[in-house]
């Protein structure tokens, strides 16, 4: 079997899940609401509304609960920051070869580029929604305008958010992160490399069989924890 | 076998400086650009329409022409009526209780009240022509009692209701509109028949018309009950002195 390195913890999928329906549920609404053949086929306006104002309104939930996890936190860093390496690999796109300067730490610089744009996306599409939500009494906002971009934020959001899907589909181990939480050694060495070199260089051994009467832990897995520390 | 290694929280993933923050800039942008849409955005929605029109005249099955009304529905489908089927009936608190045919509601003097159809939603579609007849020939047609102070309206969709007051459902910008556009209500826009209150938000202006009924005071509508307001007055359009 091959060996198989830890890349999301329980908290970082679980966030992951729920976000994900709740942003299906949106959409699917979105669509029953505002795509004529589909709203004349659906109606049922209240329903499908409330439905879809609630689901909206608890869609960065997940994400905000994830800030008790230290692992999550640790991501959302590490998604903010941009290194050089993350030049290099973005420029590397534009390169003939596919592979050239394309390094890349826990999160390639596209995967840091497009989690940035979908939570400023989603902070937009929740704002212009809850000026939608309160119909009356806000004389001082164009609705047009929030209209406008509450509409042009959900084709954009579709189309990036299908984008991430079809990058998924196209890679099992990738998936296989996000659904089991972790993914072949090798996989993270091609794909993630910066990130793998500051994991351990061996894997943790099992607790000794033999009564516990030896040292607590071995003497290169603290190495290991110091070099990552 | 997994390798449980150490979290690497908060280290940077490359040697060297922690990188900058991009992140939080582009959550920022975001939201800048966003505030800038909502600013800009009713000079641009003019400019949208008229691209979505020459998109529909160019590809009407891809883009359908619908002028920027959006299809709202409280139930799940909606009987079609056509001149044999559609009746209207005029009743309540009146001393010649009515029910008209479509003919017969064409063959009543026609008027054109145009008017922006406004939702509560957001959307608005600029100087909508609705011809039909006015509601307060209907009503003098059928002789108000003393006691009847306000007029509700029911839809053969079998939910939607409304209401007005004596007061507004008389004045001149008030249509039983059978045709919008110069041309028969469509089905999805209420038709054959629907009513048209020219200086309320759109909620007011029930599709699907079926039912007047004089009352002896307001009955609130369907969205009335979820809190709109049951004067539905569009900003700036409320009489003075009301």
């Amino acid at each position: 079997m091959p060996e198989r390195v830890l890349r999301f913890s329980p908290a970082e999928r679980a966030v992951h899940r729920a976000t994900g329906l709740l942003f299906l549920v949106c959409l699917l609404t979105a669509v029953a609401l505002y795509v004529a053949p589909v709203a004349q086929l659906v109606g049922r306006r209240l329903l499908v509304e409330t439905v879809h104002e609630w689901s909206g309104l608890l869609l960065p939930v997940p994400a905000l609960l994830g800030l008790w996890s230290g692992p999550f936190r640790a991501d959302l860093r590490r998604l903010d920051r941009f290194t050089a390496q993350d030049r290099r690999w973005l420029a590397g796109l534009r390169s003939p070869d596919p592979h050239r300067g394309r390094l890349a730490g826990k999160f390639n610089a596209g995967q840091k580029l497009w989690a940035s744009w979908l939570a400023g996306a989603v902070l937009v599409m929740l704002g212009t929604g809850l000026l939608l939500w309160f119909k009356f009494g806000l004389g001082f906002v164009p609705r047009a305008g929030v209209v406008l971009v509450h509409d042009a934020g959900a084709y954009a959001l579709a189309v990036v958010v299908a984008g991430h899907v079809l990058k998924a589909l196209a890679d099992p181990e990738a998936r296989r992160g996000m659904r089991t939480g972790s993914v072949r050694r090798s996989w993270a060495a091609r794909e993630h490399g910066l990130w793998l070199d500051q994991k351990p260089k061996s894997p943790i051994p099992p607790p000794p069989y033999d009564g516990g009467s030896s040292s607590p832990s071995a003497p290169h897995a603290s190495q290991a924890a110091d070099d990552a520390a | 076998m997994i390798d449980k290694g150490m979290p690497d929280a908060g280290m940077p993933d490359a040697t060297g400086p922690a990188g900058r923050p991009v992140g939080r800039r582009i959550v920022l942008a975001m939201l800048g650009l966003g505030a800038a849409g909502v600013a800009l955005g009713p000079a641009v929605r003019s400019g949208l329409g008229e691209v979505r029109a020459s998109l529909s005249r160019v590809a009407p099955a891809v883009v359908p022409d619908d002028r920027g009304f959006r299809y709202f529905s409280v139930v799940g489908s909606v009987p079609r009526k056509d001149a044999t089927t559609y009746r209207l009936t005029v009743g309540g608190l009146v001393d010649r209780p009515a029910t008209y045919t479509l003919d017969q509601l064409a063959a009543l003097p026609q008027t054109t009240v145009v008017h922006d159809a406004v939702c509560t939603d957001g959307w608005q579609v600029d100087a909508v022509p609705f011809t039909g007849v006015l509601l307060r020939d209907l009503l003098d047609a059928a002789g108000v009692r003393d006691e009847g102070a306000a007029v509700r309206f029911t839809c053969f969709d079998g939910a939607y209701s409304e209401s007005l007051t004596l007061e507004q459902a008389r004045r001149s910008d008030v249509v039983v509109a059978l045709r919008m556009f110069d041309e028969p209500v469509p089905h999805d826009s209420g038709g054959p028949v629907r009513l048209f209150v020219a200086p309320m938000y759109f909620y007011k202006s029930a599709k699907w018309l079926s039912g007047i009924e004089v009352t002896s005071q307001v009955q609130q509508g369907y969205w009335e009950d979820y809190g709109y307001p049951v004067d539905g007055w569009l900003p700036g359009e409320e009489p003075v002195g009301a």
